[in-house]
Protein backbone atom coordinates (compact mmCIF):
# COMPACT_ATOMS: atom_id res chain seq x y z
CA UNK A 1 0.00 0.00 0.00
CA UNK A 2 1.65 3.37 -1.03
CA UNK A 3 0.26 6.51 1.10
CA UNK A 4 -2.36 7.43 -0.45
CA UNK A 5 -4.45 6.91 2.61
CA UNK A 6 -3.00 10.61 3.26
CA UNK A 7 -4.72 12.52 0.12
CA UNK A 8 -7.71 9.86 0.83
CA UNK A 9 -8.17 11.29 4.13
CA UNK A 10 -7.53 15.16 3.08
CA UNK A 11 -9.97 14.75 0.38
CA UNK A 12 -12.64 13.13 2.50
CA UNK A 13 -12.11 16.13 4.82
CA UNK A 14 -12.89 18.41 1.73
CA UNK A 15 -16.09 16.64 0.93
CA UNK A 16 -17.40 16.31 4.71
CA UNK A 17 -16.47 20.24 4.60
CA UNK A 18 -18.55 20.69 1.54
CA UNK A 19 -21.37 19.26 2.88
CA UNK A 20 -21.77 20.81 5.94
CA UNK A 21 -21.38 24.45 4.27
CA UNK A 22 -24.36 23.11 2.71
CA UNK A 23 -26.03 22.41 5.90
CA UNK A 24 -24.92 25.00 7.33
CA UNK A 25 -25.27 27.59 4.72
CA UNK A 26 -28.80 26.47 2.61
CA UNK A 27 -29.95 23.89 4.97
CA UNK A 28 -29.13 21.47 2.05
CA UNK A 29 -28.32 17.52 2.50
CA UNK A 30 -25.51 17.07 -0.57
CA UNK A 31 -26.67 14.36 -1.86
CA UNK A 32 -25.51 14.23 -5.32
CA UNK A 33 -28.27 11.87 -7.35
CA UNK A 34 -31.17 13.66 -5.70
CA UNK A 35 -29.32 17.39 -6.49
CA UNK A 36 -28.99 16.05 -10.02
CA UNK A 37 -32.73 15.18 -10.48
CA UNK A 38 -33.34 18.24 -9.19
CA UNK A 39 -31.30 20.48 -11.57
CA UNK A 40 -32.77 18.73 -14.41
CA UNK A 41 -36.88 18.71 -13.11
CA UNK A 42 -36.57 20.89 -11.10
CA UNK A 43 -38.55 24.23 -11.61
CA UNK A 44 -37.52 28.04 -10.48
CA UNK A 45 -37.28 26.75 -6.73
CA UNK A 46 -34.40 24.20 -7.97
CA UNK A 47 -32.31 27.09 -8.58
CA UNK A 48 -29.74 25.91 -5.80
CA UNK A 49 -29.20 22.55 -7.42
CA UNK A 50 -28.34 23.81 -10.44
CA UNK A 51 -25.72 26.09 -9.32
CA UNK A 52 -24.02 23.23 -7.33
CA UNK A 53 -24.12 21.10 -10.74
CA UNK A 54 -22.53 23.99 -12.03
CA UNK A 55 -20.12 24.09 -9.08
CA UNK A 56 -19.17 20.51 -9.18
CA UNK A 57 -18.29 20.66 -13.42
CA UNK A 58 -16.79 23.83 -12.51
CA UNK A 59 -14.36 22.48 -9.36
CA UNK A 60 -13.75 19.47 -11.99
CA UNK A 61 -12.20 22.00 -14.23
CA UNK A 62 -9.91 23.56 -11.45
CA UNK A 63 -8.77 19.91 -10.03
CA UNK A 64 -8.05 19.29 -14.16
CA UNK A 65 -5.81 22.28 -14.26
CA UNK A 66 -4.22 21.96 -10.79
CA UNK A 67 -3.44 18.16 -11.05
CA UNK A 68 -4.02 17.00 -14.88
CA UNK A 69 -3.69 13.22 -13.48
CA UNK A 70 -6.59 13.54 -11.23
CA UNK A 71 -9.05 12.31 -13.52
CA UNK A 72 -6.68 9.30 -14.99
CA UNK A 73 -8.09 6.23 -16.39
CA UNK A 74 -6.47 3.24 -17.44
CA UNK A 75 -9.91 1.75 -17.81
CA UNK A 76 -10.74 -0.84 -20.18
CA UNK A 77 -14.37 -0.43 -19.99
CA UNK A 78 -16.29 -0.61 -23.31
CA UNK A 79 -19.17 2.27 -24.25
CA UNK A 80 -22.43 -0.13 -24.08
CA UNK A 81 -20.82 -1.32 -20.77
CA UNK A 82 -20.50 2.71 -19.59
CA UNK A 83 -24.08 3.53 -20.77
CA UNK A 84 -25.66 -0.04 -19.05
CA UNK A 85 -23.77 1.63 -15.95
CA UNK A 86 -25.14 5.11 -16.68
CA UNK A 87 -28.50 3.99 -16.47
CA UNK A 88 -28.19 1.40 -13.55
CA UNK A 89 -26.53 4.24 -11.26
CA UNK A 90 -29.18 6.75 -12.39
CA UNK A 91 -32.42 4.40 -12.01
CA UNK A 92 -30.76 2.64 -8.86
CA UNK A 93 -30.05 5.96 -7.31
CA UNK A 94 -33.39 7.18 -7.10
CA UNK A 95 -35.20 4.17 -6.39
CA UNK A 96 -33.05 3.58 -3.17
CA UNK A 97 -33.24 7.43 -2.91
CA UNK A 98 -29.44 8.16 -2.34
CA UNK A 99 -25.83 7.93 -3.39
CA UNK A 100 -22.32 7.77 -2.06
CA UNK A 101 -22.87 11.13 -0.94
CA UNK A 102 -26.48 11.25 0.53
CA UNK A 103 -26.50 8.27 2.10
CA UNK A 104 -22.71 7.66 2.90
CA UNK A 105 -21.41 10.86 3.45
CA UNK A 106 -24.43 12.55 4.59
CA UNK A 107 -26.36 9.90 6.09
CA UNK A 108 -24.04 8.00 8.10
CA UNK A 109 -23.37 10.47 10.43
CA UNK A 110 -26.65 11.18 10.80
CA UNK A 111 -26.90 7.71 11.89
CA UNK A 112 -29.87 7.09 9.91
CA UNK A 113 -30.61 3.23 9.55
CA UNK A 114 -31.86 3.75 5.73
CA UNK A 115 -28.64 5.46 4.79
CA UNK A 116 -26.69 2.61 6.91
CA UNK A 117 -28.23 -0.37 5.02
CA UNK A 118 -28.53 1.62 1.63
CA UNK A 119 -24.12 2.53 1.77
CA UNK A 120 -23.73 -1.25 2.55
CA UNK A 121 -26.18 -2.54 0.19
CA UNK A 122 -24.31 -0.41 -2.45
CA UNK A 123 -21.05 -1.45 -1.58
CA UNK A 124 -21.11 -5.40 -0.79
CA UNK A 125 -23.49 -4.96 -4.83
CA UNK A 126 -20.14 -3.39 -6.42
CA UNK A 127 -18.10 -5.38 -4.65
CA UNK A 128 -19.39 -8.53 -6.05
CA UNK A 129 -19.79 -6.53 -9.59
CA UNK A 130 -16.29 -6.24 -9.84
CA UNK A 131 -15.62 -10.17 -8.81
CA UNK A 132 -17.74 -11.46 -10.97
CA UNK A 133 -16.38 -8.91 -14.16
CA UNK A 134 -12.50 -9.55 -12.74
CA UNK A 135 -13.29 -13.63 -12.43
CA UNK A 136 -15.29 -14.09 -16.08
CA UNK A 137 -12.62 -11.74 -17.06
CA UNK A 138 -15.67 -10.44 -19.13
CA UNK A 139 -13.69 -7.01 -21.06
CA UNK A 140 -10.28 -7.34 -19.59
CA UNK B 1 -28.68 35.12 -3.82
CA UNK B 2 -26.13 34.17 -1.27
CA UNK B 3 -27.47 30.86 -0.81
CA UNK B 4 -27.20 30.17 -4.92
CA UNK B 5 -23.59 31.43 -4.42
CA UNK B 6 -22.98 29.03 -1.34
CA UNK B 7 -24.11 26.19 -3.37
CA UNK B 8 -21.92 27.15 -6.20
CA UNK B 9 -19.11 27.36 -3.80
CA UNK B 10 -20.15 24.25 -2.33
CA UNK B 11 -20.15 22.53 -5.49
CA UNK B 12 -16.57 23.79 -5.93
CA UNK B 13 -15.19 22.34 -2.71
CA UNK B 14 -16.81 19.03 -3.25
CA UNK B 15 -15.59 18.56 -6.62
CA UNK B 16 -11.75 19.45 -5.67
CA UNK B 17 -12.63 17.32 -2.13
CA UNK B 18 -13.58 14.39 -4.91
CA UNK B 19 -9.96 14.77 -6.96
CA UNK B 20 -7.88 15.10 -3.84
CA UNK B 21 -9.47 11.70 -2.24
CA UNK B 22 -8.81 10.01 -6.02
CA UNK B 23 -12.60 9.89 -5.94
CA UNK B 24 -12.56 10.80 -10.04
CA UNK B 25 -10.19 7.81 -11.14
CA UNK B 26 -12.44 5.07 -11.93
CA UNK B 27 -9.93 2.76 -11.69
CA UNK B 28 -9.13 3.76 -7.53
CA UNK B 29 -13.02 3.03 -7.57
CA UNK B 30 -12.17 -0.12 -9.11
CA UNK B 31 -9.66 -1.52 -6.83
CA UNK B 32 -11.37 -0.34 -3.65
CA UNK B 33 -14.33 -3.01 -4.78
CA UNK B 34 -12.35 -5.66 -5.81
CA UNK B 35 -11.61 -7.02 -2.29
CA UNK B 36 -10.94 -10.43 -3.21
CA UNK B 37 -8.43 -8.77 -5.61
CA UNK B 38 -5.62 -6.15 -5.46
CA UNK B 39 -7.33 -4.50 -3.01
CA UNK B 40 -6.71 -0.71 -2.49
CA UNK B 41 -8.83 0.66 0.99
CA UNK B 42 -7.77 4.11 0.85
CA UNK B 43 -11.68 4.65 0.19
CA UNK B 44 -12.10 4.14 3.53
CA UNK B 45 -10.00 6.75 4.62
CA UNK B 46 -12.35 9.17 2.02
CA UNK B 47 -15.45 7.84 3.64
CA UNK B 48 -14.11 8.17 7.01
CA UNK B 49 -12.90 11.55 6.82
CA UNK B 50 -15.54 12.55 5.69
CA UNK B 51 -17.94 10.88 8.01
CA UNK B 52 -15.91 11.59 11.26
CA UNK B 53 -15.94 15.23 9.95
CA UNK B 54 -19.94 15.44 9.51
CA UNK B 55 -20.43 13.98 12.53
CA UNK B 56 -19.33 16.38 14.66
CA UNK B 57 -20.18 19.90 12.21
CA UNK B 58 -23.90 18.07 10.98
CA UNK B 59 -25.04 18.08 15.20
CA UNK B 60 -23.23 21.41 15.61
CA UNK B 61 -24.99 23.20 12.71
CA UNK B 62 -28.25 21.41 13.61
CA UNK B 63 -28.91 22.97 16.89
CA UNK B 64 -28.41 26.73 15.15
CA UNK B 65 -32.39 27.69 14.96
CA UNK B 66 -31.97 28.04 10.56
CA UNK B 67 -29.68 28.15 8.32
CA UNK B 68 -27.25 31.42 7.37
CA UNK B 69 -29.45 31.88 4.26
CA UNK B 70 -32.07 29.87 4.01
CA UNK B 71 -35.59 29.81 6.38
CA UNK B 72 -35.43 25.88 7.10
CA UNK B 73 -33.38 22.99 7.52
CA UNK B 74 -34.61 20.24 5.14
CA UNK B 75 -32.90 17.07 6.59
CA UNK B 76 -34.75 13.27 5.38
CA UNK B 77 -36.63 12.11 8.20
CA UNK B 78 -37.66 8.35 6.61
CA UNK B 79 -36.37 5.63 9.26
CA UNK B 80 -38.04 2.73 7.74
CA UNK B 81 -36.34 -0.02 5.27
CA UNK B 82 -38.26 -1.17 2.41
CA UNK B 83 -37.49 -2.89 -0.42
CA UNK B 84 -37.18 -0.16 -3.32
CA UNK B 85 -34.17 1.07 -0.56
CA UNK B 86 -32.16 -2.06 -0.71
CA UNK B 87 -33.07 -2.68 -4.59
CA UNK B 88 -32.47 0.64 -5.39
CA UNK B 89 -29.02 0.38 -3.47
CA UNK B 90 -27.72 -3.38 -4.78
CA UNK B 91 -28.32 -1.72 -8.56
CA UNK B 92 -26.73 1.38 -7.60
CA UNK B 93 -23.71 -0.84 -6.53
CA UNK B 94 -23.89 -2.79 -9.56
CA UNK B 95 -23.55 0.27 -12.03
CA UNK B 96 -20.87 1.65 -9.46
CA UNK B 97 -18.68 -1.37 -10.27
CA UNK B 98 -19.22 -1.71 -13.63
CA UNK B 99 -17.84 1.81 -14.54
CA UNK B 100 -16.17 2.63 -11.17
CA UNK B 101 -17.94 6.08 -11.44
CA UNK B 102 -20.89 7.21 -8.69
CA UNK B 103 -22.73 10.53 -9.67
CA UNK B 104 -20.23 13.12 -7.72
CA UNK B 105 -17.56 12.28 -9.84
CA UNK B 106 -19.46 11.41 -12.54
CA UNK B 107 -20.64 14.72 -13.19
CA UNK B 108 -17.38 16.55 -11.82
CA UNK B 109 -15.15 14.22 -14.76
CA UNK B 110 -17.87 16.28 -17.53
CA UNK B 111 -15.00 19.02 -17.15
CA UNK B 112 -12.40 16.48 -19.19
CA UNK B 113 -14.77 16.46 -21.65
CA UNK B 114 -14.18 13.01 -22.17
CA UNK B 115 -16.66 10.61 -24.37
CA UNK B 116 -16.63 8.21 -21.15
CA UNK B 117 -17.59 10.52 -18.78
CA UNK B 118 -20.55 11.88 -21.43
CA UNK B 119 -21.63 8.33 -22.04
CA UNK B 120 -21.68 7.87 -18.58
CA UNK B 121 -23.93 11.11 -17.13
CA UNK B 122 -25.96 10.83 -20.54
CA UNK B 123 -27.00 7.20 -19.74
CA UNK B 124 -27.32 8.51 -15.54
CA UNK B 125 -29.83 11.41 -16.33
CA UNK B 126 -31.78 8.73 -18.61
CA UNK B 127 -31.93 6.19 -15.63
CA UNK B 128 -33.21 9.28 -13.41
CA UNK B 129 -35.75 10.42 -16.24
CA UNK B 130 -36.70 6.63 -16.32
CA UNK B 131 -37.43 6.48 -12.50
CA UNK B 132 -39.12 9.39 -12.57
CA UNK B 133 -41.19 8.67 -15.67
CA UNK B 134 -42.18 5.21 -13.92
CA UNK B 135 -43.11 6.97 -10.47
CA UNK B 136 -45.45 9.06 -12.30
CA UNK B 137 -47.19 6.07 -13.87
CA UNK B 138 -47.11 4.15 -10.85
CA UNK B 139 -48.57 7.06 -8.91
CA UNK B 140 -51.58 7.90 -11.52
CA UNK B 141 -52.59 4.12 -11.78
Amino acid sequence: MDWTWLSATLGGLLIGLAASFMLLSAGRIAGISGIVEGAILGKVAAAWQRWFVGGLVAGGAVALWLAPGAFASSSTVPGPVLVVAGLLVGFGTRLGSGCTSGHGVCGIPRLSPRSLVATGTFISSGMATVTFVRVCGCWS
Amino acid sequence: MRANVAMFLAGVLFAVGLAVAGMTQPDKIMGFLDVFGAWDPSLLFVMGGAVVLNFFLFRWILRRPNPLFASTFHVPTLRHLDARLIGGAALFGAGWGLAGYCPGPGVASLATLSTESFLFVGAMLVGILGHAGLKRITAAS
